[in-house]
């Protein structure tokens, strides 16, 4: 499904209202999404992001119109939701083996459910362990890649994702970037995040919600390419096992008897890495990052 | 279509794993072995014995626990679904909502309904095989009222998980549906009124408009053709349909009140919020 080129935008809400119980969670919301833009959709709980979602996937009646590609999402979901991924933040607690989830998935979104495995299996998902496990006894990880795969699998317009990589390791971090970083030009994305800083690097624009108001509305610089990656080094002043542990599980190889040590940071995760690396401020002696890409570049040394 | 053959097969097999069904297999398969086992077939009660004593226990063993079961079943999962926010995902596929909504009751029935019919005609099956004349016009008239009973309680089930937005309050609301329904059985506050000398018009009105006591006076016409075990009020219902014409009414009746309770829960599922 694509929008009239420049006539319509993707995705447009006018003056959407939601009430519950008389009082307002969504206020008059105009917004206008794009191919192309990645939207970080940022407010405190109860700010109606998650209402917002539900509008756009045509789950929640409201005042005002929202269209996807010009369509209604409630009056014609089967041709617009066939264009709309979306990865929810609490999965879905379903009894249904995981291999039923991904056919029926597949199935009504005209997609193949192999491909939907193989996105999951990307993630570091082991797809042939996991086929007949009811999907609610899967790991919090493992449900995330799971939905992600299902979303990701399958050719979206749309990509709709409230905390996507909350529950990811840093390995399975990258290959979603990429994922993410492959769909970036022909797509819109909207990433819902109570914190800025969790998805700040993969998106091109935010979106503030404050009481169902848009408080902000903002471009932002899009410097950071989601397929890039970060060499990094890091030395510490003393062996902490609690800290090797963490960074052996950012996938950091030890070269200097526990002391010193190697390894690869996406790009859109430098933030939360080094929001990692301030929590053991104490035993760090440095860190080195540059970009893999352009190794021979002059190396930003961080205190 | 392919949707709602989807929605069913995908309920059919969440039905299949889910602990109510299995106690809902077991009660209704318990039944009937409990019957055979204790020889109820062998006995004659009121005139009948072999299949037609087991067939008449068994309808009415199913009136009493059939309508319960399969309202607070009902009420529970898609209630208690749509809290859980397996609604909210689902709900993001790209599948009707018309598709979604049939496809779950449609799945509903099956789970529902086999096990009772299952029951029953493995039992004709091994009174044959023992040797007992089957009554198969009594059995084919008993499975189409049993059909009927499950696709109104079915119904009425899923207008209430519509209209509910809590488990808690579903269920609530179908256990008092229940009651309504059991105290205005001939048994209860219908024997009453009786004996109080109500108008008769109300009487015999909330008699025919009660559809599990169109079920129990259907079920015992299909045994009783001069309805002796009801009393003066055969009469009415002699005169006004016969016996024919009551029996084709207690399956079609049922059958309407389910589909209408279940459109109506359509519709209110199609207007208002989804999870």
């Amino acid at each position: 499904m694509t929008a009239s080129p420049d006539t319509a935008p993707l995705i447009r809400f006018r003056s959407v209202s939601k009430t519950f119980r008389r009082r307002p969670v969504l206020d008059s919301v105009d917004l206008d999404f794009a191919t192309g833009d990645r939207v970080a959709l940022v407010g405190s709980n109860g700010a109606g992001k998650t209402t917002l979602i539900r509008c756009l996937l045509g789950e929640y009646v409201h005042a005002g119109t929202v269209a996807i590609g010009g369509r209604d999402p409630r009056r014609h979901r089967r041709e617009v939701l066939r264009a709309v991924g979306f990865v929810p933040q609490l999965p879905p607690p379903l009894k249904m083996p995981v291999g039923e989830l991904v056919r029926f998935a597949a199935k009504v979104s005209g997609s193949r459910p192999q491909a939907m495995l193989d996105v999951a299996a990307a993630l570091g998902l082991e797809v042939d362990q996991i086929l007949r496990q009811p999907f609610v006894k899967l790991s919090g990880g493992q449900k995330q890649k799971l939905l992600i795969g299902i979303a990701l699998g399958r050719d979206c317009d749309v990509l709709v994702m409230d905390e996507p990589a909350a529950n990811l390791d840093p390995e399975s971090r990258k290959v979603f970037f990429d994922l993410l970083a492959d769909r970036a030009n022909r797509s819109a994305m909207l990433i819902s995040s109570h914190r800025l800083d969790e998805v700040a690097a993969l998106v091109n624009r935010v979106v503030e919600l404050d009481r169902g108001r848009v408080v902000l509305d903002d471009h932002v610089a899009d410097a950071v390419d989601m397929a890039s990656r970060l060499d990094c080094t890091v030395t510490l002043s003393r062996v902490e096992p609690a800290f090797a542990k963490v960074l052996a599980d950012w996938g950091f190889a030890d070269v200097g008897g526990g002391r010193a040590w190697q390894g690869q940071v996406a790009g859109p995760d430098r933030l939360r890495f080094l929001g990692v690396l301030s929590r053991y401020a104490g035993v760090l002696a440095g860190v080195t990052m540059a970009d893999a890409a352009h190794a021979d570049a002059p190396r930003r040394a961080l205190p | 279509m392919m949707g709602l053959l989807q929605s069913a097969r995908l309920d059919i097999a969440e039905s299949l794993r889910a602990r109510w069904f299995l106690i809902y297999a077991l009660v209704f398969g318990g039944v009937l072995v409990l019957l055979l086992v204790t020889g109820l077939t062998e006995s004659r009660v009121m005139g009948f014995t072999g299949l037609s004593r087991l067939l008449i226990v068994y309808i009415q063993v199913c009136m009493a626990i059939l309508p319960v079961f399969i309202l607070i079943t009902t009420v529970r999962s898609v209630a208690g679904d749509r809290e859980a926010g397996v609604f909210e995902y689902l709900l993001s596929l790209p599948v009707g909502l018309g598709a979604w909504y049939w496809g779950k009751i449609t799945g509903r029935f099956v789970a529902v309904f086999v096990p009772v019919f299952a029951a029953v005609a493995l039992a004709m099956a091994w009174g044959a095989i023992a040797g007992y004349a089957v009554p198969w016009q009594a059995f084919g008239f008993n499975v189409l009222l049993l059909f009927s009973l499950s696709w109104c309680f079915l119904g009425i089930g899923m207008l209430i998980s519509s209209l509910a937005r809590s488990p808690d309050v579903a269920q609530g609301t179908a256990f008092v549906v229940w009651l309504t329904l059991l105290l205005f059985l001939d048994l209860v506050l219908i024997g009453i009124m009786v004996r109080e000398q109500a108008p008769p018009e109300l009487v015999v009105g909330i008699a025919l408009a009660n559809p599990m006591q169109v079920f129990r006076t259907a079920s015992m016409a299909l045994f009783d053709p001069e309805l002796v075990l009801m009393g003066p009020a055969a009469f009415v219902i002699l005169d006004a349909f016969g016996r024919a014409g009551y029996l084709v009414y207690g399956v079609l009746y049922p059958i309407f009140v389910g589909t209408l309770c279940a459109a109506g829960g359509f519709l209110l599922f199609r207007r208002g919020d989804l999870p």
